[in-house]
């Protein structure tokens, strides 16, 4: 009695093969979604990569310098602080003219000295102050080209006839084309980028200065919103008593979390620097106010693992005679810290990604040293990215890449920690 | 017991630590100038006596605000600007103890409206930027809102493309002296906004200043690199921007000459070029002696090697001052002559 059977009606079987295909639209839609979120990500970190990769990579010229004692040492003294002052820029023009004598107007000789870097005259200087032995000597110093010269052997720029429509003038392409065809244009990977401080010239600018701010200021920060928000959490969860009060404190704590970041910088104006006087610019008070951004992240996610400990273990602690506070830290805050940390890392690398607070209190500048302590002057990765993106040298888009490159490796490593910690530590109940 | 004292005691000791002498000078002030200040700065710093100094880059006015707030080393020492400084900013400043500025101009920056080198130069006057870009003009006596699309509506020798201007929005100093040198110029070449002008000074600016808001200006933001990008990829767009990104970018984007002037170094340096305006830097006198290195600093910044012709400045796209006006602002500057305006 087949015929009779509702389920194998023919009405059935095309309900089901409905009830199939929308099943199967359905997933469709989500593979879809999925796919173009892998595909934007892929592009963006795919154009990110390929216009950051040259960045970390520049080109150098052998130059022959000859180390004329009557230019550096007229007195023949040896003083340090004589040989740093002498005129370096001098002999490496000198040392560019003997390399090209047919550069003789004016001008021509401008753009010789301009296919190395403003920069290279320090690394004679650097090289004399190591070894004043050598004075008299005639050596050969790798320096840096200049940023428009390295553009150039990168295919980024093209020379022009009349040196109007580029940065490169014909003549400038032919002497860095011959120098090429010597063997002394080298393409190496850019220590100095990791290790610098800003400069306005791209092959002397660097990351480290700002590398430096940002583990100062996330020091400060880690200092005081770990330890503050995990009190709070600790005693919002396991001490204050369940009322009106509690409520509003955590309603607010939720709503703190939801603020715009650059609300946080014009509290930290009004308050760390008009009112306690703290220094412009300084870690300090970037620490402080990325710790007032990031302490309800830290409280909300305290707070859902120290619940989720389950209450037997405290009844048990309970029951063979602990105190309320030795349980807490010795059973309920071990078993919760897991999450905790979860919870502050993702914090710290938002923290670390802000830029926006920061322009008010004065992190958004151009400075040179390297920061040395807790108070003096300094940048961050991201403020370093913002600043480098303005700039108007060609270069600088490289460089903009490059450190954006080097923040999202931070990110990245910070963010593995916190799944690592989590599934390596995190248990089940 | 320990832990419960250390954490107070960190945050006390924290925000205890005083605003302690500073030893580097810190400036403030335009992101126009803000490309020569830094070089400066760095060259400054490369010398080794003094430390680099620190510059901010916080718009005009918003350095003057901070410049204004008073003595003291919690205040900065220099500001940079892309316009003068005005009366009321004086004012503000002398209200809180800063009576003695020293000012410094140290060149020019022409604003250029630049296009695609792909698509075919033009040139324009300040009349036909004023048609092309003003929210309401002139027709038969009435003002109307704008009614052109394309740049051949305006005048049929210009190509009929559409009208398309990417600039900066209105809280950028570049967006300011645009409207004051191109719009307020092109709109007195106009006989009835002229007319309008001897009357009523108020109606008049409130007419040459708007800019039209149906599309055709398109405010790209602050980052004039992005404009750049957007021109090459948009070749009947125009961009604005100042000089240094057109010096920087000759290769990809040309300057649409204006009042058959093209902007070139030499020609905004010798004034030619008509949408230029002059660069400052503004100098607390009270600070001199007080932070290290201000004078020298003040010199350095003057100096020919990097303001003048051949100075590291002018490779920055900085258009230095006439050689005369250069010896004069060094002399000015050395004596530290307060302003008075």
């Amino acid at each position: 009695m087949s015929e009779g059977n509702l389920h194998l009606s023919e009405r059935a079987a095309r309900n089901l093969r409905k009830r199939h295909r929308a099943e199967r639209r359905f997933r469709a839609y989500g593979m879809t979604a999925v796919a173009l979120a892998m595909v934007t990500l892929v592009l963006l970190l795919g154009s990110i990569l390929w216009r950051g990769w040259p960045g970390f990579f520049q080109h150098t010229v052998l130059l022959d310098v000859a180390l004329d004692p009557e230019v550096i040492d007229p007195e023949g003294s040896r003083n340090p602080d004589r040989l740093a002052q002498a005129d370096f820029l001098g002999l490496l023009k000198t040392s560019l003219r003997e390399q090209f004598p047919e550069a003789t107007s004016r001008r021509e000789r401008r753009e010789l000295t301009r296919i190395v870097s403003a920069g290279a005259d320090l690394e004679i200087r650097r090289l004399v102050l190591e070894s004043p032995g050598r004075i008299g000597e005639r050596v050969g110093i790798e320096v840096l080209l200049s940023d428009d010269a390295d553009l150039y052997f990168k295919g980024q720029l093209d020379p022009s006839e009349d040196g109007a429509t580029g940065r490169l003038s014909s003549r400038q392409a032919g002497w860095l084309d011959s120098l090429e065809a010597e063997g002394r244009v080298e393409n190496r990977f850019h220590t100095r980028f990791f290790q610098a401080g800003d400069s306005r010239e791209p092959e002397l600018a660097g990351i480290g200065g700002a590398a430096v701010g940002s583990l100062l200021t996330l020091a400060i920060t880690l200092l005081l919103s770990f330890p503050v928000g995990v009190a709070a959490a600790v005693y919002l969860e396991e001490f204050a008593p369940k009322g009106r009060w509690t409520d509003f404190i955590e309603v607010n704590i939720n709503n703190l979390a939801a603020v715009p970041s650059i609300v946080f910088g014009l509290l930290g104006l009004a308050v760390f620097l008009n009112f306690f006087g703290l220094p412009r610019s300084a870690p300090v008070v970037g620490g402080l106010v990325l710790s007032l951004m990031t302490l309800p992240t830290i409280i909300i996610a305290s707070r859902s693992s120290i619940a989720a400990v389950p209450p037997s273990i405290r009844e048990a602690a309970l029951g063979v005679g602990a105190s309320k506070h030795q349980v807490v830290l010795h059973h309920v805050l071990p078993l919760a810290l897991p999450g905790i940390l979860t919870g502050t890392i993702i914090g710290m690398s938002r923290a670390l990604g802000e830029t926006a607070p920061l322009l008010m209190i004065g992190m958004v500048a151009f400075i040179v040293d390297v920061p040395t302590g807790f108070t003096s002057p300094s940048t961050l990765l991201p403020v370093q990215v913002f600043l480098w993106a303005d700039s108007p040298e060609r270069a600088f888009v490289a460089k903009t890449s490059a450190a954006i490159v080097v923040l999202l490796t931070f990110l990245v490593a910070m963010n593995l920690a916190a799944v690592l910690l989590r599934s390596r530590f995190e248990q089940r109940w | 017991m320990l832990r419960q004292l250390l954490i107070p005691a960190c945050l006390f000791g924290l925000l205890a630590s005083p605003a302690s002498a500073r030893d580097q000078i810190r400036i403030v002030g335009s992101s126009t100038v803000f490309p020569f200040a830094t070089a400066t700065a760095e060259q400054f710093g490369r010398l080794g006596t003094f430390k680099t100094p620190v510059v901010e880059s916080t718009g005009s006015g918003g350095g003057l605000k901070l410049f204004c707030a008073g003595v003291g080393l919690s205040h900065p020492d220099i500001t940079n600007s892309s316009r003068r400084i005005k009366s009321s900013e004086v004012d503000l400043c002398a209200s809180n103890g800063v009576d003695e500025i020293v000012e410094v101009k140290i060149g020019f920056d022409g604003i250029v409206l630049a296009s695609s080198r792909k698509a075919a130069p033009v040139d324009l006057t300040l009349e036909q930027v004023f048609r092309a870009l003003a929210k309401e003009i002139p027709v038969d006596g009435k003002l109307v809102p704008n009614p052109y699309t394309t740049w051949a509506d305006i005048d049929a020798s210009l190509p009929a493309r559409k009208i398309e201007v990417l600039g900066p929005p209105p809280t950028s100093g570049t967006r300011d002296a645009f409207v004051e040198l191109a719009m307020e110029g092109g709109a007195k070449a106009i006989p009835m906004l002229a007319d309008l002008r001897k009357q009523d000074k108020k109606a008049f600016k409130a007419v040459a200043h708007s800019i039209r808001e149906d599309g055709a200006y398109v405010e790209a933001g602050e980052n004039d690199n992005l404009i750049v990008q957007k021109l090459e990829a948009n070749p009947d767009a125009f961009g604005i921007f100042g000089f240094s990104f057109l010096d920087q970018n000759a290769d990809k984007v040309q300057g649409a000459k204006v009042g058959g002037v093209s902007p070139t170094f030499e020609a905004i340096a010798a004034g030619d070029y008509s949408v230029s305006r002059s660069l400052y830097f503004y100098v607390k006198k009270a600070h001199v002696g007080v932070v290290p290195g201000v004078q020298e600093f003040v010199a350095e910044f003057t100096s020919e090697k990097a303001a003048g012709d051949d100075g590291y400045l002018a490779d920055k796209g900085l258009i230095p001052l006439p050689e005369a006006q250069r010896e004069k602002v060094r002399e000015d500057s050395a004596g530290l002559a307060p302003l008075s305006l």
